[in-house]
């Protein structure tokens, strides 16, 4: 079903390095994090609030708000690389090449122009339609994405929308120039639970046929499930695990990645006990040496806290744990871990 | 809409009526009008003959209503200090005080904004923060300190702009125009400055907070995101949204241009009403006072009308949801 | 998102940090005390007493400041009933300061007693309170100072006016300054009112008034300072506009703003000291004052950055 991850990648982030000077020092947001998406794959970036997944993709769009930066790494669309373009460029870039959907549409949209000006706007700045053209095309993409009355509906103001409703509007703001990737930042935290399951219908639905990859920034591992092709696993800034969605999710790898499985209700209805990870997630002026993991990891041992380790093959899944080391050297004591 | 508007110009009678019956109270209960008005030698009985006469017996509402009626036809009484009819007396000087807010007002809007914005959208650059500095030197000075200033550098040291009233006038019926005259523009230039510069540092300073603010928020971000030039998300979409505090903080300006027009007045002998008030305020002149009260009132009222259906334009939010919300 | 507000608040949380990373901050706070210490101490430093006519001599009138042609005696200068300009100026910035801080302390009491009547009391009295405050708002302070001076002066004669102007003008003043914070207070009772300690405190039988004043207070204590220091200097600036219209404190006992209107008669003639020298403390003082009102805003609402 997934596109293979073989095709020539559509967004390539090369060791991207997120910075926020302070004036109590630098904290790393993001650190040293890579992957790939596919043209047309929907990669799912999960982790808790402060992760830096959502820092993640406003890297890749280059919003990023200042003092945060881009402090090392590449970004790379369609083997062009973009983290280092000037502002006029990347602008360019924005909204016709990565589309982007943020979390709250109750706040995305300008509540004093309306919808279909908001959209004529960004079609006609994207591409070479005349007004008319760019109305008719507004009204197609409310249309598309599912707004009954979309003539009639165009001329309103985003207070007189729902919040579903007004998250369509936001999707169609993002399709309107028909980018070949979408970064969904929470797309549905907002939304209430009826209408979330409706909205992750949508953006799916639309991207496969559009053929429009996405990455999509969530803390829902049931909206990843149910989504995404593959899905990155992101704690304290770092990538702890990467992998097909299947196998991330019935078998985790990294001892993080499983108690967050562990900690939600099981999505295949087994009836096991929910378990919870003690301690919470390093603040990142204090991040342990090591593997960021290790002071509350169940199977940590002595290199654990010394060594950082890297992204490793664990079955067709990448674990950045010593525990798949496959040098074996000073492997960690718990040693049936490898099955879990 | 309708309702909306008898809201705001029921709202706005309410306030005049009770500013009214300030005026009234003042008018009646301060001072002795009866006093003001006759001689030394004059007997009581005749006072109460007077007093009789002019109805200053009759039940308070009664009284209160026929001064409402009075105010309406612009019948004011006449003024402890000069005996004039307080009417002609504030009608001589409207002209001089409302040409002279009317520059300062376009002088603080027209300055005020665009710095504002210019600030508000470069905050880290150097000619902002010098701006900020110095709008805050411009706040602290106190209105007739910049005055004198000004005098003492353009009309004393340089001496190329008046010092003080309002050069040559040109009259139209009854109404004193500066102008059309150049002398009279030129004694424009220093007043207006002067008033204008106080609301000018306001409105800036607001305007940039407000521009921030905006800057700050998702459909700013979205808009980024969106890819639309900066043209568009600086002056389409953050600078629209700064507008509907802007233009209450704007209005409130607008008449408090007119009543700090009274120290302006003062520091340049300028012949409006300012200035008359202050000499009423010295005097206890209470019919000029009350009656200064009440037209200026009757502006800040006015303009605060002006501000609410202003908004309704600016604002869909406000015009009621006719698409309901699905 | 979390990441910045974890930052932000970590970084706001300590206002003595915004205060030593503040230079401007800490000249402001430093020009301040030098005043407020010159006003406290101004008859040690002052050279003659000038609200004593006895120590007064006309034949030392306009005397130029020593610069410009005067000597050491009035280094500054003097005015025209031959006042040391240094010695007025001292006592004429002790008698603003005085008068801006009883106004600023009048007008919070004021404001604050009416902010929690009408929060904790509501229904009419609420309405009534709001009502005034909201029509008193769209006057600007000047305005409504002036018409309460001009109607005490209907009241009482003239020459009991001039004994009395300080208060009156104290008076005035507060009554134009309290509805900032009678609002600030009045919203902050409406949010705390519900809350879960203050109906706990009421469960257990506190009285309402103590429940107020030992719980809501101490909330509202952070904004109403803020609004006490700028206001501090507007109240500063109204007295001294409402002395240089003629209409505040008397000549013989000239606050700066009395002395910078003195002056202003004289600008034209050349004596341009007894305006330039008031003027200049005038706005050192309020401008030093607008500074710490300025941080301390900043300081504890970091949104506003």
């Amino acid at each position: 079903m997934s596109p293979s991850t073989a095709a020539a990648p559509l967004l390539q982030v090369r060791n991207l390095r997120v910075e926020f000077p302070t004036r109590r020092g630098t904290l790393v947001a993001v650190d040293d994090v890579s992957f790939d998406v596919a043209p047309g794959e929907v990669l799912g970036v999960v982790g808790e609030s402060g992760a830096g997944k959502s820092l993640t993709g406003a890297a890749i769009i280059g919003l990023l708000e200042p003092p945060g930066r881009i402090a090392g790494g590449q970004v790379i669309l369609e083997g062009q690389r973009i983290d280092d373009l000037p502002y006029e460029q990347m602008r360019k870039i924005r909204g016709a090449r990565i589309g982007a959907i943020f979390q709250d549409p109750l706040t995305s949209l300008n509540p004093l122009y309306s919808v279909g000006r908001q959209l004529v706007e960004t079609i006609q700045t994207h591409l070479p339609l005349s007004a008319f053209d760019a109305r008719a095309r507004a009204v197609g993409l409310l249309k598309e994405v599912g707004i009954p009355g979309a003539e009639t509906r165009v001329d309103h103001y985003p207070h007189q929308f729902s919040g579903g409703m007004r998250q369509r509007v936001v999707i169609a703001l993002a399709l309107c120039a028909n980018p070949r990737l979408i970064i969904a930042d929470e797309p549905t935290t907002a939304l209430d639970v009826s209408i979330q399951a409706q909205i992750i219908a949508l953006l799916k639905g639309l991207c496969r046929e559009h053929g429009t990859a996405v990455v999509l920034v969530t803390h829902d591992m049931g909206v990843i499930a149910e989504t995404a092709d593959r899905v990155a696993v992101m704690y304290a800034g770092r990538l702890a695990e990467i992998g097909p969605v299947r196998d991330v999710v019935k078998n985790a790898r990294h001892p993080y990645t499983r108690g967050l499985m562990g900690s939600i209700p099981s999505i295949g209805g087994h009836a096991e006990r929910l378990t919870q990870i003690d301690g919470a997630m390093p603040r990142l002026t204090a991040i342990p040496s090591g593997c960021a993991f290790n002071p509350r990891c169940p199977q940590a041992g002595v290199r654990c806290s010394i060594e950082r380790p890297d992204l490793m093959r664990a079955g067709p899944s990448r674990a950045a744990c010593w525990l798949y080391d496959s040098a074996g050297v000073g492997a960690p004591a718990a040693r049936e871990a490898a099955r879990g | 809409m309708i309702s909306f508007v008898l809201n705001r110009v029921a709202q706005a009678a309410g306030v005049l009526l009770a500013v009214g019956f300030i005026a009234f109270s003042l008018f009646t209960y301060v001072g002795d009008p009866i006093n003001a008005m006759v001689g030394q030698d004059t007997s009581q009985q005749e006072k109460e003959e007077l007093r009789e006469k002019l109805g200053l017996n009759d039940p308070a509402p009664l009284q209160f209503a026929r001064f409402i009626g009075n105010v309406v036809q612009g019948k004011f009484g006449l003024s402890y200090r000069t005996s004039d009819p307080v009417g002609r007396l504030i009608l001589e000087r409207l002209p001089a005080t409302l040409e002279l807010a009317l520059c300062a007002a376009l002088f603080a809007l027209g300055v005020g904004v665009p710095l504002g914005v210019y600030t508000g959208l470069y905050p880290r650059h150097w000619t902002s923060r010098l701006l900020q500095a110095v709008s805050l030197i411009g706040i602290s000075l106190p209105t007739f300190l910049i005055g004198i200033l000004l005098i003492v550098f353009f009309a004393v040291i340089l001496n190329v702009l008046p010092s003080f009233g309002r050069g040559e006038t040109v009259k139209f019926g009854w109404w004193t125009s500066g102008y059309f005259t150049v002398a009279g523009l030129k004694a424009l230039i220093l007043p207006s400055v002067t008033l204008g510069l106080f609301q000018l540092t306001l409105i800036m300073r607001l305007v940039r907070s407000e521009m921030l603010e905006v800057m700050r928020t998702d459909y700013i971000k979205f808009a980024r995101a969106r890819g639309l030039s900066n043209r568009a998300i600086n002056y389409g979409h953050a600078l629209k949204n700064t507008l509907v505090p802007v233009i209450t903080v704007t209005g409130l300006q607008l008449g408090a241009i007119i009543a700090f027009a009274i120290i302006t007045e003062t520091v340049f002998s300028w012949p409006g009403m300012g200035q008359l008030f202050v000499q009423s305020v010295q005097f206890a002149d209470i019919p000029v006072m009350a009656a200064y009260l009440l037209l200026v009132s009757a502006f800040f009222v006015t303009i605060n009308l002006a501000v609410d259906l202003l908004y309704y334009v600016v604002d869909p939010r406000l015009r009621g949801s006719t698409g309901g919300r699905h | 998102m979390s990441l910045r507000d974890r930052i932000g608040r970590a970084a706001d949380s300590d206002i003595w940090f915004s205060f030593k990373a503040s230079p401007v901050t800490m000249v402001a706070a430093g020009l301040t005390a030098f005043i407020f210490l010159a006003a406290l101490l101004a008859p040690l430093l002052a050279v003659q007493n000038p609200y004593d006519p006895a120590s007064l001599n006309l034949s030392d009138a306009m005397k130029p400041p020593v610069f410009f042609g005067g000597d050491w005696s009035f280094p500054l200068g003097s005015d025209d009933q031959g006042r040391d300009l240094y010695s007025t100026i001292l006592y004429g910035t002790r008698m603003s300061l005085f008068v801006g801080l009883c106004c600023v302390v009048v007008a919070m009491v004021i404001g604050i007693t009416l902010g929690l009547v009408s929060g904790y009391v509501g229904g009419a009295v609420e309405a009534v309170i709001m009502r005034i405050a909201d029509v008193q708002l769209t006057f600007p302070a000047i305005l409504i100072a002036l018409l309460i001076d001009g109607v005490v002066r209907g009241i009482i004669s003239v020459k009991r006016h001039d004994e009395i102007a300080g208060f009156v003008i104290i008076v005035s003043i507060s009554l134009s300054l309290w509805v900032q914070y009678a609002r600030t207070v009045r919203g902050s009772v409406l949010v705390e009112r519900n809350k879960e300690y203050v109906q706990a405190a009421r469960v257990i039988g506190l009285s309402r008034w103590l429940i107020m004043i030992r719980h809501v207070l101490p909330n509202v204590m952070g904004p109403v300072m803020v609004i006490a220091t700028i206001n501090l200097g507007v109240a500063i600036i109204t007295e001294a506009t409402l002395s240089f219209l003629g209409v505040g404190l008397p000549a013989t006992q000239p606050s700066l703003g009395t002395l910078i209107r003195i002056g202003n008669e004289y600008l034209n003639s050349g004596e341009w000291w007894i305006t330039i020298f008031p003027g200049i403390t005038l706005a050192a003082l309020v401008l030093a004052v607008n500074m710490l009102g300025d941080w301390l805003r900043d300081a504890l609402n970091p949104k506003l950055r």
